[in-house]
C-alpha cells in the first residue's frame, strides 16, 4: 500500500492518540474522545455545507471538540467525577446528540452525502503531514519543556506539583483541551478530510483505537504516530492477505496491535510507564 | 427510606429527561410519549420486545453493578458477552448430537465461563501488573471483536462455508418461546434469576461483603486482612461471566447464531444502564425494564417520525451527567456539613 495513502487514512486515529497521549500524561483518560471525534465530524459537516469551505468546517471540528472536553473538565476536575463516568455519557450524548440531529436533516436511511474535500484526491494532505509535526511536537513539548514537566508530574503525583507552586487541576484542563482539539480536527479530517461524506456513528470506534494505541505507544506521541501506522497497515493488509491466500488469519494480523500492546503490558507490567495518577480524580488538600 | 427516595428522585429525573430531550428535538411531546409507550406496552409484540431487550441490559448491568462496586472499572462488557457467546457456539458445535433440553445448559454454562475467564484476564492484570481494567478492557473488546471474525469465517463456520456465521441452532436447543410468534423466551427468567442471585450475593453474603468493603476503601479492606487483589479478580470474574451469560443468552434465546452482527453494543449499553440504577441490583433491574422499554418503543416511534434508538442514546447520555452532577452536588454539601 502507498505510504502516502496510508499516512492520510491513519490521520484521524493517530491525531486522537496524540491528544489521548497528552490528556493521559497529564492523569486524565478520555474514554469520550469516541464522541469528541464524531461531534468534530459533524460540525465539520455542518459548517462546510452552510460555507462551502471544508477548512472552516475543519476548524468547527476542532472548537466542538474543545467545547466537549471542556464540558469533561467541568465534570471531572471541577466536581471530581469519575472519569470512565463522564467519558462515557459523552460519548453516548454524541452518539445520540449527532445521530438524531442527522436524522431530523437528511431522514433516517443514513445516506451520505458529498462534501467538499480538503484537498483533491491524490494532492498531499496537509493534515496528514501536520499530524507527523503535532505528534514530534507533543513530543518535545511534553518531555522538554518547563510546561511538559509540569503536566506529566501531574499525571504522576499532582500533590507535588501543586507543592511547587503549580495548579494540578489548571495544568489538567490544558491538557484536556489539546485532547479535545485534536479529537475534534481528527474527527472534522475522517469527514471533510478522507470520507468526504458523513454517516451516523461514521467515527465506528476509533476513538477506543485510540486510546489503545496510547497504551501500544507507551504514552510517547512519536510512538504513538507509529502504532497508529501499524493499525492502518494491518487493516490494510487484510484485503491483500485475503488475495494472497496467506496462512496467518488476516484477523490475527488486526488483533496483533492489541495483543501486542497487552503482551507488553503483561511482562513490563505498569513498569514507569503509565502515568501513576492515571484516571484518579484529583482533591486539593484543604 | 432513604433509598426509597433516592430511588423516586432517579425515577423522576429518567422520565423527566424523555421530555426533556424531546422537546429539545422539537418534537410532538405528547404524541411521542404516546407512540413509546404504545411501542413498549401496547401490544403483546412490544411488551415482549421490551423485556427481551432488557434481559441483556439486565444480565450486563449487573456484572457492571459487581465490577464497579469492587473498584474494576470493567468496560469490556462487550468484549465478554462475544467471547461467552463464542464459548457456547464452540460448545454447541462440539456436543452437537445430545438432546436440546441438554444442550441449551451446557451452552450458557460454557458462556458464563468463556466471559468470566476473559474478564478474570483483565482482573489479573491490574492485581499483579498494575495494568488498569479500564485500559486492558478496551484492548480486549478489539481482541474479541477479532476472534468473532476469525471465528464465524474458521473453525466456527457454518457447515455449508458460504457465509461467515455458526451453523443455526437447531429449535430444541433454543431457549422455549411463551409463543413462537413473539420474541420472548425464556431467558427473561434467567435475568431475573441473576438479578435476585446478585442481590443475595452483594447484601447477605461474607464474600459480597469483602466485596464492597474493597471497592469502597480499600484502607480497611487492609485492616480487616481482606485479600484485596483476589476479592477484585473474583468481582470482576463474576462481572464477565455474568456478560458473557448475557452473550449466551442473546445467542440461544434470539439470534440462534453468531455473525459480525451478533454484537449489538449490549456491554456498553449496560454501563449507564448500571450508573443509572445507582449501581444496586433493584436499580439495575428498574433502569434496564426502562432502557429496554425506551428501545422497544424509539422503534416504534421510527416508523413515524424517522427518528429511532440515538434518542435513547442522548437520554442515557444526559441522564448520567446530570446523575454525575447531582451527586457531586450532594457530597459537596455533605463536606460542608462535616466542616461546620
Amino acid at each position: 500500500m502507498d505510504f502516502a495513502v496510508l499516512m492520510i487514512f491513519a490521520t484521524p486515529v493517530a491525531l486522537a492518540a496524540i491528544g489521548e497521549a497528552v490528556g493521559q500524561r497529564a492523569g486524565v483518560i478520555n474514554i469520550g474522545i469516541e464522541g469528541m471525534m464524531l461531534a468534530g465530524a459533524y460540525a465539520a459537516m455542518v459548517a462546510t455545507q452552510a460555507t462551502g469551505n471544508p477548512w472552516l468546517g475543519l476548524a468547527a471540528g476542532g472548537a466542538v471538540g474543545v467545547a466537549l472536553a471542556l464540558a469533561q473538565a467541568f465534570f471531572t476536575l471541577k466536581l471530581a467525577a469519575d472519569q470512565v463516568v463522564a467519558g462515557t455519557a459523552l460519548n453516548l450524548l454524541s452518539i445520540g446528540v449527532t445521530g438524531t440531529l442527522f436524522q431530523m436533516r437528511y431522514g433516517a436511511s443514513g445516506d451520505l452525502m458529498s462534501l467538499p474535500k480538503l484537498v483533491a484526491a491524490g494532492a498531499p494532505d496537509p493534515i496528514a503531514w501536520g499530524t507527523v509535526v503535532a505528534a514530534a511536537l507533543a513530543g518535545w513539548v511534553l518531555m522538554r519543556t518547563r510546561w511538559g514537566l509540569a503536566v506529566r508530574a501531574a499525571g504522576e503525583y499532582p500533590r507535588a506539583i501543586e507543592a511547587a507552586g503549580y495548579d494540578a487541576a489548571r495544568l489538567r484542563l490544558q491538557a484536556v483541551a489539546i485532547g479535545g482539539l485534536l479529537a475534534g480536527i481528527a474527527g472534522a479530517h475522517l469527514a471533510v478530510g478522507i470520507n468526504g461524506s458523513f454517516g451516523e456513528n461514521m467515527v465506528a470506534g476509533r476513538g477506543f483505537v485510540a486510546i489503545a494505541l496510547v497504551t501500544f505507544g507507551g504514552w510517547r506521541p512519536l510512538w504513538v504516530y507509529g502504532a497508529a501506522l501499524l493499525v492502518g497497515w494491518a487493516d490494510a493488509m487484510q484485503f491483500r492477505a485475503q488475495a494472497m491466500g496467506l496462512a496467518v488469519p488476516y484477523q490475527l494480523l488486526q488483533a496483533s496491535p492489541y495483543l501486542i500492546a497487552l503482551a507488553v503490558l503483561v511482562v513490563v507490567g505498569r513498569g514507569a510507564r503509565a502515568p501513576a495518577s492515571l484516571a484518579v480524580p484529583y482533591r486539593r488538600e484543604k | 427510606m432513604r433509598r426509597a427516595l433516592g430511588f423516586a428522585f432517579v425515577a423522576s429525573g429518567l422520565v423527566l429527561t424523555l421530555l426533556l430531550t424531546l422537546v429539545a428535538f422539537g418534537l410532538p411531546v405528547g404524541e411521542s410519549v404516546g407512540r413509546i409507550v404504545e411501542g413498549a406496552f401496547g401490544t403483546q409484540a412490544g411488551l415482549s420486545r421490551t423485556l427481551v431487550k432488557a434481559t441483556p441490559l439486565l444480565l450486563c448491568g449487573l456484572g457492571m453493578v459487581i465490577a464497579w462496586r469492587a473498584g474494576m472499572y470493567n468496560i469490556g462488557g462487550e468484549g465478554q458477552f462475544i467471547v461467552g457467546a463464542l464459548a457456547g457456539a464452540w460448545v454447541a458445535r462440539l456436543f452437537v448430537g445430545l438432546p436440546g433440553p441438554l444442550l441449551n445448559p451446557l451452552i450458557l454454562i460454557a458462556t458464563a465461563l468463556g466471559g468470566a475467564a476473559l474478564a478474570a484476564f483483565a482482573g489479573w492484570l491490574q492485581v499483579s501488573r498494575g495494568v488498569q481494567v479500564v485500559i486492558s478492557t478496551i484492548l480486549l473488546n478489539f481482541v474479541a471483536l477479532r476472534a468473532l471474525d476469525w471465528a464465524v469465517q474458521g473453525p466456527l463456520q457454518e457447515a455449508k462455508r458460504q457465509l461467515p456465521l455458526t451453523d443455526r441452532l437447531p429449535r430444541e436447543t433454543m431457549l422455549l418461546r411463551y409463543d413462537p410468534q413473539f420474541d420472548l423466551h425464556a431467558g427473561v427468567f434467567v435475568a431475573l434469576a441473576a438479578l435476585a442471585a446478585v442481590w443475595v450475593y452483594l447484601s447477605l453474603t461474607k464474600s459480597g461483603f469483602r466485596l464492597k468493603v474493597v471497592g469502597e476503601n480499600p484502607g480497611v479492606a487492609r485492616a480487616q486482612r481482606i485479600p484485596a487483589g483476589r476479592t477484585q479478580i473474583l468481582a470482576i470474574a463474576l462481572s464477565g461471566a455474568l456478560c458473557g451469560l448475557a452473550g449466551g443468552i442473546e445467542y440461544t434465546g434470539m439470534t440462534g447464531q453468531l455473525g459480525m452482527g451478533f454484537p449489538q453494543d449490549w456491554g456498553f449499553m449496560a454501563i449507564p444502564v448500571a450508573l443509572l440504577g445507582g449501581l444496586h441490583p433493584a436499580g439495575v433491574g428498574v433502569a434496564s425494564l426502562y432502557f429496554g422499554a425506551l428501545f422497544a418503543g424509539s422503534e416504534q416511534l421510527q416508523r413515524f417520525a424517522g427518528l429511532g434508538s440515538t434518542l435513547v442514546l442522548t437520554i442515557q447520555g444526559v441522564a448520567v451527567l446530570a446523575f454525575v452532577g447531582f451527586d457531586a452536588w450532594r457530597q459537596r454539601g455533605l463536606r460542608a456539613e462535616d466542616g461546620a
